[in-house]
This record gives structure tokens, sequence and C-alpha cells, in this order.
């Protein structure tokens, strides 16, 4: 009846994950209880759980990966702990089978449930609004995306309190993720929850691509597209072209383990090294996925808080292309011991060392863009030069890397560690931080406080060095990575080091924690009344703060390479607004439960895969297929937003940009 | 005055430019954005296939001791499948075309047949597949065999969703009548069955021929 599900999945022996899982469950009653004893709950279904508001689905994918930022730091200074304090004859508190679940969980949802959502929550924000269109080109399919995502998260979270999950390391690699070698649960929680977050950002790839190319305002051709609008398309691209093959992989996978197939067995002819080779067809776009609208971020804060122009436009938009299509021609560099001698190796070699050239482009474009500029040291800011600093060390450790002799010496050690923490935390992490402290009073309608964000900007650069510096030591030391015992007390000195590191970051995600709760408390001292609080130059700081939900009354005509920044000079100028547009009413896509109850069904039937409840995933299937066909009788497909609401609105908004360009015109 | 009325009115039901181009004379309109948006559906549905050909290329020699291409494929049968399949595509087209004429009994008719045609030959390959798993050709059997079934299977999957596509097709059509929306719909239908007939004409190559060569 229930599988392999029985009370032994609760790990009743193992007080860390149970005692967590209670912590878990009670912070969630906690909060579940809370919403209803203030009647929420209406709201948060009306206005975010059914939103098909790319804005508000934006918040969301955010909300989860700073969710899931908190899971995934704390496996890390678990680790970091272990590390400390398993050194010769002590063995640390966390046994071998506990820790090889901790470093898979860790890389799996760091990559997938904080820098995915993080990254597609900030495309799904700022696209349509920089694009100067009202929404994504598909928004019903982008809220089945984002619950799709989420119902990954919740199966990977779920392992903690059920069963177990993989010990393979965050790419699973077979062998040992074969059932043979890995009998238990793990790797099945791993396989599904990806799966099905898996189709969800496939779908997104597809919408934000239509988005991009087919719902631009009128006057916004391609080369007066914003910089972060073109990562955005390149990083879609990217997972329409890499998605498919995970998803091929993990089937793959699946099959070998539960009908007994052979594609990566060491037995029936199988070849665990296909695996490696799909995967990382995947995986090394997957980095080019998350580091591409990064680089987009950093193009928008760099030009906003310089008061210039981007340096190199044109060039930005080919080094973006150029890494778009490079990213499929260096996968083997991540397995060069694998033996395909020495001209392949070479070629990966060479290719991956190639991507070093549009990516330095971009670092001389933004150093030139501040060049001459009048620089304002506002909190993004901050991250974007401690992006340079920090990307740069980790980009030439990179090249290293791409030199094969190299490779075969630090090959999974704690340099590769090091390598890659450096430029997903140097790269996209610093990067999401400052477009959080960027974008936020675009969503909220208030900023963010400086001197906390600032504080938060330390915590995370300081911890960071001294986190991952030491690694890089150790790395030519001969520490290789996923150690839950050290052998050598020698290298205590550096692994406590690191651990001081660790928990400086750990400060810094509490203090940013304490900054929005500051922040809200006092928000009525930082309105951002003028919709544009950093002298923007791109289409999202024309509307207000938070943008109405049909984000403009009337599309804007753009003109030149700087949609805003134009029609902004202009006004000051002339000391008046172009003349009032003809008004129309607005259609705009209705509300829609379907995408979280399809992500219901989804996680049902994912977890009754992962426990082999066939009944119950068949009935998961059923009810999805239902609720399509539901979905597609629908009669009503859009509302009309009326006339008079969209004419007092905008004039309303008329009203206060006027006031505000006045007193603009008047000091200059 | 309703609010849709009004809306109609100005034009803004189904509103967009019809621009083909580059897209800068503003949003296109639905007509052109959902098969675009599903044109990249299909291409990626491609590169799914490719990475089961790639598979299926590096694991086609890997028989470990078990049948090998020529001792279990049957080039007669497959060119059965195959015309079966090609000949559903042409009279979905046929749906298409009468669809655009709202002529609903054709309409139902055509996809009927196409549903037919799909049905012979999803009836074909699982027999195919029977025959070999009482052979002892089981996808367990070996890497080649495990290649085989999953990249053909894979395709015989995404023809079951067709079928299923098409009887929600027929229901919706017959409920609700040609509106734009509907008909855009069967455009994307049409889209993917024929896809499915680019990818089986490289299976048949790639697969079938090659695997029968002497």
């Amino acid at each position: 009846m229930f599988g392999r599900l029985t009370w032994d999945a609760i790990p009743f022996n193992q007080p860390i994950p149970l005692i967590t899982s209670l912590v878990v469950i009670a912070v969630l009653g906690a909060v579940a209880i809370w919403i209803t004893v203030n009647k929420w709950w209406p709201y948060l279904w009306n206005e975010y759980i059914t939103s098909t508001d790319h804005k508000r689905i934006g918040i969301m994918y955010i909300v989860l990966a700073l969710v899931m930022l908190v899971r995934g730091f704390a496996d890390a200074i678990m680790m970091r702990a272990q590390q400390s304090l398993a050194i010769g004859q002590s063995q640390g508190y966390l046994p071998p089978e506990h820790y090889n679940q901790i470093f898979s969980a860790h890389g799996t949802i760091m990559i997938f449930f904080v820098a995915m959502p993080f990254v597609i929550g900030f495309m799904n924000f700022v696209v349509p609004l920089q694009l100067g269109v009202r929404d994504v080109a598909f928004p019903t399919m982008n809220n089945v995306s984002f619950w799709l995502t989420a119902s990954g998260v919740l199966l990977v979270n779920m392992s903690l309190f059920l069963g177990e999950f993989a010990r393979t390391g965050w790419l699973a690699f077979p062998p040992l993720s074969e059932k043979a070698f890995s009998p238990g649960v793990g790797v099945d929680y791993y396989l599904v929850a990806l799966q099905i977050s898996g189709v969800g950002t496939l779908l997104t790839g597809v919408n934000f691509v239509t988005t991009i190319l087919k719902t631009r305002a009128p006057g916004m051709s391609y080369m007066r597209m914003p910089v972060f609008c073109w990562t955005a398309l390149a990083s879609n691209l990217l997972i329409i072209a890499a998605f498919p093959v995970l998803t091929v992989t993990l089937a793959l996978l699946m099959l070998d383990r539960y009908l007994g197939f052979h594609f990566f067995t060491n037995d029936g002819g199988g070849n665990s090294m296909l695996y490696m080779n799909l995967i990382w067809v995947w995986g090394h776009p997957e980095v080019y996925i998350l580091v591409l609208p990064a680089f987009g971020i950093y193009s928008e804060v760099v030009s906003t808080f310089s008061g210039k122009p981007l340096f190199g436009y044109r060039s930005m938009v080919f080094a973006t292309l150029a890494i778009c299509i490079l990213a499929f021609t260096v996968w083997l560099h991540h397995f060069f011991t694998m033996g395909a001698g020495a001209d392949v190796n070479a070629f990966f070699g060479i290719a991956s060392m190639l991507i070093g050239i549009p990516t330095g482009v971009k670092i001389y474009n933004w150093l030139f863009t501040m060049y001459g500029g009048r620089v304002r040291f506002n909190v993004p800011m901050y991250y974007a030069i401690g992006f340079m600093l920090t990307f740069v060390i980790g980009g030439l450790t990179g090249v290293l890397l791409a030199i094969p002799p190299v490779d075969f010496i630090v090959h999974n050690s704690l340099f590769l560690v090091a390598h890659f923490h450096q430029v997903i935390i140097g790269g996209v992490v610093f990067a999401v931080m400052a477009g959080y402290t960027y974008w936020f009073p675009k969503a909220f309608g208030f900023t963010l406080d400086e001197r906390l964000g600032k504080a938060v900007f330390w915590c995370w650069f300081i911890g960071f060095h001294l986190a991952f510096m030491p690694l890089y030591v150790l790395g030519f030391w001969g520490a290789t990575r996923r150690m839950q015992h050290i052998p050598d007390p020698t290298w205590a000195p550096l692994l406590n080091i690191a651990l001081v590191g660790a928990a400086i970051i750990g400060l810094g995600i509490a203090l940013t924690v304490v900054q929005l709760i500051y922040s809200i408390n006092t928000r009525d001292q930082r309105r951002d009344v003028t919709g544009d609080p950093w002298d923007g130059r791109t289409l999202e700081w024309l509307t207000l703060s938070p943008p109405p939900h049909y984000n403009f009354a009337v599309l804007p005509d753009v003109h030149g390479e700087e949609a805003y920044w134009t029609r902004k000079q202009t006004a000051i100028k002339l000391d008046k607004l172009i003349d009032e547009p003809n008004y129309q009413p607005i259609e705009m896509p209705l509300n829609t439960p379907v995408g979280v109850i399809c992500a219901f069904f989804a996680s049902v039937c994912g977890f009754a895969i992962i426990w082999y409840i066939w009944w119950l995933a068949i009935l998961g299937l059923i009810g999805a297929f239902a609720i399509f066909v539901w979905y597609a009788w629908r009669d009503e497909h859009e509302h009309i937003i009326p006339l008079e609401e969209v004419r007092e609105n905008a004039r309303e908004r008329r009203r206060i940009r006027m006031e505000h360009l006045h007193e603009l015109s008047q000091s200059t | 005055m309703s609010t849709h009325a009004e809306a109609a009115i100005v034009g803004l039901t189904h509103g967009g430019s019809e621009d083909t181009g580059l897209g800068q004379r503003g949003p296109a309109s639905k007509s052109i954005v959902v098969p675009y948006g599903f044109w990249l559906f299909v291409l990626s549905d491609m590169v799914l296939f490719s990475a089961l050909f790639a598979t299926y290329a590096s694991l086609v020699h890997a028989t470990d001791g078990g049948p090998i291409t020529n001792q279990v494929f049957h080039r007669d049968l497959v060119a059965v499948e195959t015309i079966a399949l090609l000949v559903s595509s042409f009279v979905c087209g046929l749906a298409m075309i009468t669809a655009k004429r709202a002529n609903m009994f054709w309409t139902q008719v055509w996809l009927l047949v196409t549903a037919l045609l799909g049905l012979v030959f999803l009836y074909i390959e699982i027999s195919e597949f029977a025959g070999m798993i009482a052979i002892g050709a089981a996808p367990q059997r070996s890497a080649f065999l495990s290649a085989f079934f999953t990249l053909v299977g894979c395709h015989g999957l995404h023809v079951t969703c067709g079928l299923l596509w098409i009887g929600t097709m027929m229901a919706q059509i017959w409920a609700k009548g040609f509106q734009p929306h509907i008909v855009r719909r069967l455009l994307c239908l049409s889209v993917f069955w024929h896809a499915l007939d680019i990818i089986w004409v490289a299976i048949f190559t790639i697969v079938y021929l090659i695997g029968t060569l002497p």
C-alpha cells in the first residue's frame, strides 16, 4: 500500500535531522497560524499564490531563494564545523553517512534552489519592466513554473524528515548513485525533485525568450534593450538548449535505478563516463545561466551609480552572446582526468581559456563605465566593486584549472572548491544581493537601510575571503574535497580560519534579516515617492514604485539607447512631460490556481515515485492532466481594467513625476 | 456597455502587432506569440531527443554479448509503422485546412483519422517491443537495448501524449467551436505532430536503416 514508506523512514535515532525537522515543522506551523490569525490567507491567495503578475511571481522566487539560502548555509556551517572538529584522533560530530548527505544537499540546494530562483526571480521582476511591457508572454505558465520549482524545494526538504538525501555529491555521479551502491531513497529524492523543478525552469526559458524576442515596447529594437535583458535572453536560450539534456540524463539514471536498465552501470555494457559527459553538457552552460544575468545586474548598477551610459554597450552584447555560444564547447574540462587524450584535453582547455576573453571585455567595460563618472557609493555599487575584485581572482584560478596538467594535480581538491565558490559567490551571490538592494524600492516602494546594507556587504566580502582563500592553499597541500575526517593536524589553522569566515558570512545573512525588518519598520522615512530613487536609466524607473499591476498606462515609445534616461533628460530640459497620451482600457490576464494545483499533483506524484507507491503516482498524473483540461476549458481569459482607473492612476503618476522633474529642472 | 465589449471596440481583445519582423513596433499579437513560444518548446524537445540519439550512438555497440541490431530489427514492420505516421501527419494537415474554414464535420473526421493512424503506429511499436522482450532482448539485457528502448520509447511516449491531446482538442472544438484561442491550440498540436515525424525520420534512419545494414 505505501511502498517503501514505513515508520523507519523517520530518523528517530538521529538527533540532528530529527530535531532540525521538528524545528522546521514548528516554524512552518507558527507561520501558518500567524497568517491565519491575521486573516492573510485571502490576500496571499489572491495577490501572490494565484497571481499571474510577473512582479509578484518574481518576488515569490526571491523569497524562496532567501529561505533556501538559510537552509543551504546551515549545511555549509555544519560542514565547516565538522572539518574543524574532526582532525586527527577526533571524529567530529557528524557520522560519514550524514556528512555525505549534507554536502550533497548543500550543493543541490545552493545551485538549484538558491541561485536559480534568485536569478529567475530577478528576470521575472525586471525584464518586462525594462522592455516596457505589461507582462511576460505566458503569464499563467510563469505561475506554473514557479510552483513546479517550489515543488522541487518541498521534496528536497522533505528528505530531511522522511528517509534520507543523496550521499553522492550534488551531481549524483554513477556508479555510486546506481541502485547497487545507493539503494536508499536519497538519490530518488534528488532525481525526482530536480526533474520536477527542471520542467519549471524549461518553461521559464521558453517564456522569457518569447517575451524578449516578441513582446517589447514600440521602438525597443534589439540594440536598445538594456544589457540585463540581453543577458536574460542569453541565459534563457541556454536554458532551452541545456535543460532538456539534464532531463534526459536524470531520466536515464532513473531508468537504471527503477527498471534495471544499463546506461551507467558497471555491468551490462553501461558506461558511467557517458553520464559525466551528459551531465556536464548541461552543467557547464548552467554556470552561465546563473552568471550572465548576474553580469546584467552589474551592468545596470555600474551604469546607474556612475551616472554614465554603459561603456561599450555593443561589445557587452557581443561578449554576452559569445559566452552563450562558448558555454557549450567546454564541458569536458570538468573531467580532464577521464583520459580522453592530450588532443581532446587541449581542445577543451583552450576553449575554456577563450571564455576569459569576452569576460575580460566585460570587466574592462565596467571599469571604463566608472572611469570619469560621478560614482555614488550606494550598497549595490559596493557589491559591484567587490565583485570585480573577487571575480577576477576566481577567473584567474579558473584559467589555471583550464590547463589540463594543472588540473591533473588539483582535480577534486579544495583548490577547485575555492575556485567555484569564488566565481559563484563573488559573481552570482554578490549580484543578487546588489539586485535585491537595487530593485527593492521598485518592488515595495521604500528603500532598504544603507548602513545595515553596507554591514551585510562587508560580512559577505570579508567572510568570503576568509572562508575560501585558505582552501586554495589547502588544495595545493593535497586536501581533497568532501572529507568527513581530516587526517593531517597541520591543516587545522587554515580550516579554522575558513570556519571563522563562514561564521562571518552567517552574520551577514542574519544582518540581512535584521535589515529587512528594520527597513520595514522605518519605511515611512524611506518612501520612494518618485519611482526613480537611484536616478535610473532604464524603463522600470519610469513607472511608480511599486508599479501598478499593468506596469505602464501606455506602452512607452522608445527613442535612443537609454529609453528612460533620454525621456527624463528631455523632460528636465523642457520642464514638461510629453503630451498626455490617449489612454485606453487595459486587458490583463486573470489569476489562476492552476499552477499551485498542478504543483500539488506533481509533488504527490513525485513523492509516490520516490517511495514506490505506484497507485498514488498514477493518481497524481491523472490529477495533473485533469487540471490542465479544466484550465483549457475556461472561457474568461482576461479581465479589463476600466479606462477611468487607468486614466486616474496615470494622471496621478504624471503629477508626481512632473513635480520631481521640475525640481531637477530647477536644480540644474 | 460591458467592459469586454468596450475593449473589443478599441481593438484590444486580441490586440498587438501582426509584425513578424524584429519586434520594434511593439508587442506581437497572440497569434504570433503563442506559436512562437510553442516552437521554442519543440526546439527544446529536439534537444532532448538529440541527447537520447547521442546516448544511443555511444552505446549501440555495447551489447554485452547479447543481441545486436541486425538480430532484433525488422525493416518491413518499421516501414508500415513509418507510413502510418507520415500519412497521419498529412491527414493532420488536412484537419488544419478544414479547421481554418471552420468545418466542424471534416475537422473532426480528419483529427479522428490522424489519431487512428497514430494508434496503428503505437500498436506496431508496442508489439515490436513485446516481441523483442519475448526473445530475451529486453532493455535490461544490455546497454544497447536500454538505449534503444529509451530512444524509441520516448518517441512513443510523445505520440501517446499527442493522442491524448488530439482527443482533448476534438472534445474542445466540439464543445466550444472554432474560437481563435482554440484554433491556435490546434496549430500548436499540428506543429507537435509534425515534429514527431521529423524525429521519427531520424530514428528510422539512425536506428533502423543503419541498424539493419547487412
